[in-house]
């Protein structure tokens, strides 16, 4: 078996791969897209490009920046309602439900409305040197969506940490490492391993909440889409190429963390 | 370097070899299950102290009282002449003083517990380094040679890179010991090392424990293989419900026993 794939030529192999049944698929989606090049109207789409270049570029970057910090404050939540005292288990606990519970809609409009109207009260505030950043809106959204994916992941994380056999955490105890260390060498890696498959539907799905932060206005590539529509009153072409992009950029992530959830080493027990 | 200095005071005191483990007293209560009930154990450099009792005796929670794996309820423990430093708990029980004493006893004490627990996260080698180098502060490349050679020893030379779900549980078991020779221990502490194992693996394992009892390692083994407990001991403890109900070499307690229990225990077994 493994010979067989050795001995062929990448000649020999494309041709394999290339079916009737994927040949049939491939000619169907051809069509499609030609079809919609020329049955559509994608004129207005020279004049959006850079906007929608930026937008783009916006929707990556605030799925990146939140899903990271989210997942840093995800750690420790989930961690202390696993191990951690009461006066910590209790308020992470009750962080996560109400992030759960709750709207992302609505989280984002409490912090960018409530917060937002209320930090230009305090002088202080609005002589300090985070001001300039506090008045734009995308602070806001970048809080409230590193908030939401904290909570949900804190959640998983929590049972990711709970998963880890005891056998092996008192293993690491009973060889003299220092409690920072397990969580290091043993608890961390494990619980990460453990929670990667989950994590990338989670990351997939928070990609998918980023468009809430056109209703704060920040431009990304969902607003970009709105505008087209109401500038040129074309409706069905910007969101085709909205779709389009999202799908794009979920096929990345998705293949982006195959390619991590591969290095894990085998199977864990 | 206090720890050494008694030690060799301890040796010179005695005019023998010196105590590697001393417990003393010792009282373990889980809620209101007294588990041990003043149990006094040591064992001298050198020597192979087998712990044999029925399901529920405490033999379990007496070895993982010795690395405060479970923390007695009160009592003295003495590692290599050094005494554990304990502080009540407020809850009747009590604690480690000392979390840096604990850390530094217990990366002398080499575990070998009845599910193996190697980190599966790790390969095999991986698992045999990772105390030294993370621990001990040795330098990669030395425990990895060290590593080596104690994976030859048990006999997974060629099984180096495998991840532990990988192997028998004879060979896990056989990588675990490999795992807490790697920090050069002073006594290794064996958890009924066999008692997770299909049958025909058990042999390879006590056939390697049996080696290290042979070049004279310190052990305290606690165990249900009375055969082997018999080969390779030079003092066995028989505890019944949290009591040393008697003790002695193994050709008086197998060949003479004296309690009624222990004839009735050793009646059972065979």
């Amino acid at each position: 078996m493994s010979e067989a794939i050795l001995t062929t030529t990448p000649r020999q192999r494309a041709l394999g791969w290339l079916q009737p049944h994927r040949v049939v698929l491939i000619a169907i989606a051809a069509a499609l897209v030609l079809a919609a090049v020329f049955t559509m109207r994608w004129d207005w789409l020279p004049k959006y490009f850079d906007l929608a270049v930026q937008g783009v570029w916006r929707t990556i970057w605030l799925l990146i920046v939140t899903t990271l910090l989210g997942f840093v404050l995800a750690v420790p939540l989930g961690l202390v309602q696993v191990t951690g005292p009461w006066w910590l288990a209790a308020p992470a606990r009750a962080f996560c439900t109400v992030i759960r519970g709750t709207p992302l809609l609505l989280q984002l409009w409490l912090l960018y409305y409530g917060l937002g109207s209320l930090f230009p009260q305090f002088p202080w505030i609005r002589e300090s040197f985070l001001w300039p950043y506090l008045r734009q809106a995308w602070p806001y959204g970048v809080l409230a969506l590193t908030l939401s994916y904290a909570g949900y992941e804190g959640e998983v994380m929590r049972g990711a940490f709970a998963g880890v056999p005891r056998g092996q955490l008192e293993a690491a105890r009973a060889f003299g490492m220092r409690r920072w260390t397990i969580l290091r060498r043993i608890w961390l890696p494990q619980a990460f391993y453990r929670a990667l498959p989950t994590l990338t539907g989670e990351t997939v799905l928070q990609l998918k909440a980023t468009p809430l932060v056109a209703t704060i206005t920040m431009v990304d590539i969902y607003a970009v889409s709105s505008r087209v529509r109401q500038e040129t009153f074309i409706t069905y072409e910007p969101l085709l190429l909205l779709a389009l992009v999202y799908l794009t950029i979920t096929g990345i992530l998705v293949f982006l963390f195959r390619k991590l959830e591969a290095r894990i080493p085998a199977r864990l027990g | 370097m206090s720890a050494v200095a008694s030690l060799e005071l301890d040796a010179s005191k005695v005019g023998e070899a010196a105590e590697a483990i001393h417990v003393e007293n010792l009282h373990k209560k889980f809620g209101s299950l007294h588990v041990l009930k003043g149990v006094s154990v040591s064992a001298r450099d050198g020597e192979v102290v087998a712990i044999i009792g029925g399901s529920g005796s405490g033999k379990s929670t007496l070895l993982r009282c010795i690395n405060c794996l479970e923390n007695p309820t009160s009592g003295l423990i003495r590692v290599n002449g050094e005494e554990i430093r304990l502080k009540p708990d407020g809850n009747g029980g009590s604690v480690p003083a000392d979390r840096r004493q604990i850390e530094r006893i217990r990366s002398r004490l080499g575990m070998v517990f009845q599910s193996f627990n190697l980190w599966s996260h790790m390969t095999l080698l991986e698992n045999v380094i990772e105390v030294p180098v993370h621990v001990l502060g040795v330098k990669r490349q030395e425990a990895i040679e060290v590593a080596e050679r104690l994976l030859a020893r048990v006999g997974l030379a060629e099984k180096r890179d495998v991840y532990p779900a990988f192997l028998s549980g004879g060979q896990q078991q056989r990588g675990a010991i490999a795992r807490a020779l790697a920090i050069q221990p002073r006594v290794m502490l064996f958890d009924e090392p066999t008692s997770a194992l299909d049958p025909e693996l058990v042999g390879e394992v006590l056939k390697v424990i049996g080696d290290l009892a042979q070049e004279g390692r310190t052990m305290v083994l606690v165990t249900h293989e009375m055969k082997f407990a018999r080969q390779v001991a030079s003092h066995v403890i028989y505890l019944h419900e949290g009591v040393v109900e008697e003790e002695g070499p193994p050709e008086q307690i197998f060949g003479a026993p004296r309690s009624e229990r222990l004839k009735q225990f050793l009646r059972n077994i065979h």
